[in-house]
């Protein structure tokens, strides 16, 4: 037990440091920070001249959807790196456990795609006159937290995928800009086809978008409660295939024995 | 003679090369097609139908300036990976021509995106594809793409000696797409944030186009400025090439990565 704890918590945090390419201020400040940032005026100056939303709508849809960024991103990095740097082989023959080794690296993605997420908000705060209350500060950092999980989940499935498949950054960006479609952080959700719709309520942060809408037009955090154990449980969906594929995905490469092929 | 052989050869070899990349073609067309599907939806909730070819035209120009920034942004960090970056700048050539053909390949490939979002537009919205001005359509399409070709060489010059210039692209993608009105008119922006398109190409090529497709005055005024600027980009690029190529080489970082 003493030894998952370590693995988990410790070689957790050392593989986020290790494996995770934009941690350096030099690159973490212009993507996860500076890139949030003006995908948020983007998208609430074409609403103002497209729509007749409001910007507290894209505010708060993008500021939880800029979690996909760091949460897609990082996590694909964290675990599909391995192959790159040629480190999966000695990770794979240890005997740590697998759960720990896996998971223990979600934790630090997660709590960064959190902090990217509540920059995403203060951005609207700052910058475009978002006024949601002190009182819906704990309920929206509640939602940021399972979104946040969620696309931490949908990033440990595109890093499982991405031990076998030859470019995983390719993946990662294709469902972050799907992520940006489907999700309705730009589109209400009615407005998209019946199939897109359907699409959307089985992805990360669908959920959390429209908890976070609700949350920001003066709704208490149990009025949410269905749509956030929703966005939990679509985490726990994606965690739990991403762990699954990784398993099979690490026996077919040791029986085909193309770990480390690139 | 010789130097208008090395950009022509070397245009054709890379455009024929990027044209089967999967990164280009995920950067030229299935990006400017999502943020198109998302433009459409966003102007048809709003109750704005015809205005879907001005959000078509917006989102083909996004992607042409994406694969600028990033396909001729991280020209010089993908040639230190391969390994080539000194090999291209000890060609007998000046590094300039070698350069300069890599460049407006990206922007060409990026046109792309604009034909892509244009007939999806067609297709699944059924936009009708009538421009008032053809002619003219043409020429401010060419010269923009001319245009963004000599800033993604001026971009590529200033990263010779920068090391992070991936980061420094993921930042610029947006900015650009909002300061130079591609999808949203400009006039919506702060007062103070005006002055920033002036001296953006994109922002002079965008209104070109979409003048001359739906209807509009100064379209060869703003094409001469789009053409102007590229100009301007050229000489600059060739001044800084001149600097940071001996800078590089002198403190020997050019293929550090």
């Amino acid at each position: 037990m003493k030894s998952f704890v370590k693995v988990f918590f410790v070689g957790g945090l050392l593989s986020y440091r290790a494996l995770f390419n934009w941690i350096r201020p030099s690159i973490y400040i212009p993507t996860l920070l500076g890139g949030p940032l003006f995908q948020i005026l983007f998208f609430t100056y074409l609403g103002r001249y497209a729509t007749d939303e409001s910007d507290q709508f894209f505010v708060v849809g993008n500021a939880i959807q800029v979690s996909a960024l760091s949460a897609v991103f990082g996590m694909s990095m964290a675990v599909a790196n391995e192959r790159w740097y040629g480190t999966l082989g000695p990770i794979l023959a240890s005997p740590a456990n697998r759960a720990a080794i896996f998971l223990g690296r979600a934790l630090p993605v997660l709590a960064n795609s959190a902090f990217v997420s509540a920059f995403g908000f203060l951005v609207g705060v700052v910058l475009l006159d978002f006024r949601p209350g002190w009182d819906a500060v704990p309920a929206l950092a509640v939602i940021v937290v399972a979104s946040s999980a969620g696309s931490t989940a949908l990033g440990m499935l595109l890093g499982s995928i991405g031990l076998r498949a030859k470019d995983f950054m390719f993946a990662a960006n294709m469902a972050n800009f799907l992520l940006l479609l489907f999700c309705g952080v730009n589109v209400p959700l009615d407005v998209l086809p019946g199939w897109m719709q359907a699409i959307s309520r089985c992805l990360p942060l669908t959920h959390g978008i429209m908890a976070g809408r609700e949350i920001a037009n003066g709704e208490a955090l149990a009025g949410v409660g269905g749509l956030v154990w929703t966005e939990i449980g679509i985490a726990a969906a994606y965690a739990a295939a991403a762990y699954v594929v990784f398993r099979i995905l690490e026996r077919e490469s040791r029986r085909s024995a193309v770990l480390d092929s690139l | 003679m010789t130097y208008a052989r090395v950009v022509w050869k070397g245009l054709v070899f890379l455009t024929k090369r990027n044209s089967t990349s999967s990164w280009f073609l995920l950067l030229v067309l299935f990006q400017p097609l999502i943020f198109a599907t998302i433009a459409f939806y966003m102007f048809k909730s709003g109750g704005r139908e015809g205005t879907l070819l001005y959000a078509a035209l917006g989102a083909g120009m996004m992607g042409i300036w994406s694969a600028t920034l990033f396909g001729s942004g991280g020209l010089i960090q993908w040639w230190r990976w391969e390994g080539t970056l000194e090999l291209a700048v000890g060609a007998p050539p000046p590094f300039f021509f070698v350069l300069l053909p890599a460049a407006l390949s990206n922007s060409i490939i990026g046109a792309y995106s604009l034909a892509a979002t244009l007939l999806w537009g067609r297709l699944a919205y059924a936009i009708p594809l009538h421009f008032e001005h053809p002619f003219a359509f043409g020429v401010a399409l060419a010269s923009t793409v001319l245009s963004l070709g000599l800033m993604g060489l001026l971009l590529a010059s200033s990263f010779v000696l920068y090391r992070h210039a991936n980061a420094l692209m993921n930042l610029l993608e947006y900015p650009v797409w909002v300061a130079t009105g591609l999808i949203f008119p400009i006039a919506l922006l702060p007062g103070w944030a005006h002055p920033v398109s002036w001296p953006l190409a994109p922002r002079w090529g965008i209104e070109a186009i979409r003048d001359s497709a739906l209807g509009g005055g100064g379209i060869w005024w703003e094409i001469a400025l789009t053409l102007a600027l590229g100009l301007v980009y050229a000489v600059a690029a060739f001044l800084f090439l001149r600097l940071f190529e001996r800078l590089a080489r002198a403190r020997a970082t050019l293929a550090l990565t």
